[in-house]
């Protein structure tokens, strides 16, 4: 796959901060540093990637009236929580939030605890077959899922869990890119002579994973649980065919109030700013770990 | 719960491992346990559905009568064939894929570059590049289709002020519709696709840089001689992923109209094959012929991604 070409021959960087320090270091060197021009490239591309943002704020806080003004208006008014009423007396925004909250949460924690076992095992434990097993883990990231709905939707409809927020969680507990993550940090965390220390101490394996791994794995357990958590939340596809507007999950929730039979701008925007600005907060506040997280899940994954 | 069962299962099985008495070997057959919820979990309901989903396709399946299914062989293929908008949404699938997917590549790998200069705020810029792809793809694609608005879209009265007359994103030309989707993917994607581009480019060695600057070369020549041939394995991976997310483009299209159809615009200008497909199923009812549109799907994914890794192995080869 060419996931396994992408290792470009730094195999023994160390996983985590100390790694990263020591690219830092001998990178120092070469690196130019950034002229005005960068700033200003970098600057209008903030621009570009942050403004429909807080056009989404502008437009949540005006009447659909005062946006039809030209030029139209680029700072906030005061209909906010009105127009945020109005979604929600529309579409279960509050309802979807909360169920939002278990779906993520329990996939988060189920891919994180999932993961780590496999990863563990992929990266420290010897058994016959490991090698084309995590091949297999590996060629499966290319799988599109979306492409198996169809009987899923039949499997669910047979266990009568459409509608029902298992239907939604299940399907999402495990991921491919998960495994390959927690293997590739555990390989490089762990030196092998506390796990044989443990071994010669006649600690059980699970005893091993529970005292020694799961401490190490920590840091990498928190990125991947966020990034897990974030994929989750956006998800919409397979939440739509598995639940209603009854019960649904915030992107559900927010197509919802999309398609409408009157789309009224200020009140979708409302529903928008509701179900988006709490993760979005959340994620710059956590978006240092987060770079982090994607940067060497790339360079490994 | 299964997550509540399994380390208990795991309990047991090294327990029994761990009274054999090869200290130093750290293999056993617990380890089977331990990979065994992710082989479980991705076989029931990823690897099954989606070869199930074959077998699906052979059928005639309503969605208001699940458990009655007629077997037609393969009928749905052949109608699938004769069905202008399944030609419509491949079209339009393959035009919205390149537009969306080459710009933003290029612009990630100049952004990329940039990131990877010594300076200060290095990490608000990468957190702001991010942001996009924190956005959900619904609420990307209903903000989106606001800016986009015919009447009284930022876009429009922006591109007035340069002259340009108003145009019907929305529901417009097949092009200016097109351009408008893809949009949004680039938006959502190229500060993602920056930040893999920024980790891979810091693995390279410096040394291969110094050489270069000793040559006499500049900075541009740099970058085209010595960061981009570093990154084909990851620029191809990129191309990969991208078009795998292109086949299954849905969200975007879904809502960008706004009228809560499945036709991709008035005249179908960008109706999708996942859109065509949901369409199929769920609009129509027809879950069979849903499938077989996602078996094709499935066959045009394995193509492409071959055809990209044919490419990629000749370009290599011959550099």
């Amino acid at each position: 796959m060419a996931t396994q070409t992408l290792n470009p021959g730094n195999s023994n960087t160390e996983a985590g901060a100390p790694g990263r320090l020591r690219i830092r270091g001998t990178r120092a060197g070469r690196q130019f540093t950034a002229g005005p021009y960068t700033y200003l490239i970098l600057a209008i591309t903030t621009v570009v990637a942050v403004f429909p943002l807080y056009y989404t704020m502008i437009i949540a806080s005006h009447t659909n009236h005062e946006m039809a003004q030209v030029p139209p208006p680029f700072l906030p008014n005061s209909s906010m929580f009105h127009n945020i009423r109005l979604a929600l007396h529309e579409q279960p925004l509050l309802k979807a939030i909360v169920n939002s909250l278990i779906v993520s949460g329990c996939t988060a924690i189920g891919t994180v605890l999932f993961c780590t076992l496999s990863g563990f095992a992929f990266a420290k434990l010897r058994f016959r077959g490991s090698r084309a097993l995590l091949a297999l883990t590996i060629a499966t990231m290319a799988i599109p899922p979306q492409l198996g709905v169809i009987p899923l939707f039949l499997l669910i409809a047979k266990l009568h869990w459409v509608n029902h927020l298992q239907s939604v969680v299940l399907p999402t507990l495990v991921s491919a890119f998960g495994v390959f993550f927690m293997r590739q940090y555990l390989t490089n965390a762990i030196p092998t002579e506390i796990l044989e220390a443990g071994w010669v101490d006649g600690a059980s394996t699970f005893r091993i994973f529970r005292s020694i791994v799961v401490p190490i794995a920590r840091p990498a357990m928190a990125v991947l649980g966020m990034l897990t958590f974030l994929a989750s939340w956006n998800d919409f596809f397979w939440p739509l065919l598995a639940l209603t507007s009854r019960n649904p999950t915030v992107q559900v929730g927010l197509a919802g109030l999309g398609s409408g039979y009157i789309p009224q701008q200020a009140v979708i925007m409302g529903g928008t700013l509701l179900g988006t600005f709490p993760v979005l907060v959340v994620f710059a506040l956590l978006g240092r770990q987060i770079v982090g997280g994607i940067m060497q899940g790339a360079v490994k994954g | 719960m299964t997550a509540l069962s399994e380390p208990a299962h795991d309990l047991r099985t090294t327990r029994v491992g761990a009274r054999r008495k090869r200290a130093s070997a750290l293999g056993s057959r617990a380890a089977y346990a331990y990979v065994s919820p992710f082989f479980l979990v991705f076989g029931a309901f990823g690897l099954y559905p989606l070869i199930y989903t074959g077998w699906v396709s052979l059928h005639s399946v309503n969605l208001e009568n699940l458990h009655h299914s007629t077997w037609i062989g393969l009928h749905n293929y052949v109608a699938l064939w004769h069905n202008e908008f399944f030609w419509n949404a491949l079209r339009n699938t393959l035009s919205i894929g390149v537009i969306s997917t080459v710009p933003q590549l290029c612009m990630a790998l100049g952004l990329a570059h940039l990131l990877n200069y010594k300076m200060r705020g290095r990490t608000f810029f990468r957190v702001a590049m991010l942001m996009p792809y924190a956005t959900s793809v619904v609420a990307a694609t209903l903000i989106f289709a606001q800016l986009f608005g015919r009447d009284y879209g930022l876009i429009n009265w922006f591109l007035h002020l340069l002259g340009v007359h108003h145009t019907n994103w929305t529901n417009g030309t097949r092009w200016q519709s097109q351009v408008a989707i893809s949009a949004i993917v680039t938006w959502r994607w190229t500060g993602y696709n920056a930040l893999i581009y920024l980790a891979a480019m810091q693995s390279i060695p410096s040394e291969l840089y110094e050489a270069a600057a000793i040559d006499g070369s500049n900075r541009w020549q740099q970058f085209r001689n010595v960061t981009v041939p570093a990154l084909r394995p990851t620029i191809l991976f990129t191309i990969v992923l991208s078009t795998i997310g292109a086949m299954q483009m849905f969200a975007e299209p879904y809502l960008f109209a706004g009228d809560g159809t499945t036709n991709g615009g008035g005249e179908h200008q960008y109706q999708t094959l996942a859109l065509f497909m949901y369409q199929q199923g769920w609009t129509n009812f027809h879950l069979g012929q849903a499938a077989a549109t996602a078996w094709t799907m499935l066959l045009i994914i394995v193509v492409l991604v071959c055809i990209n890794a044919a490419l990629a192995r000749g370009r290599s080869r011959r550099g």
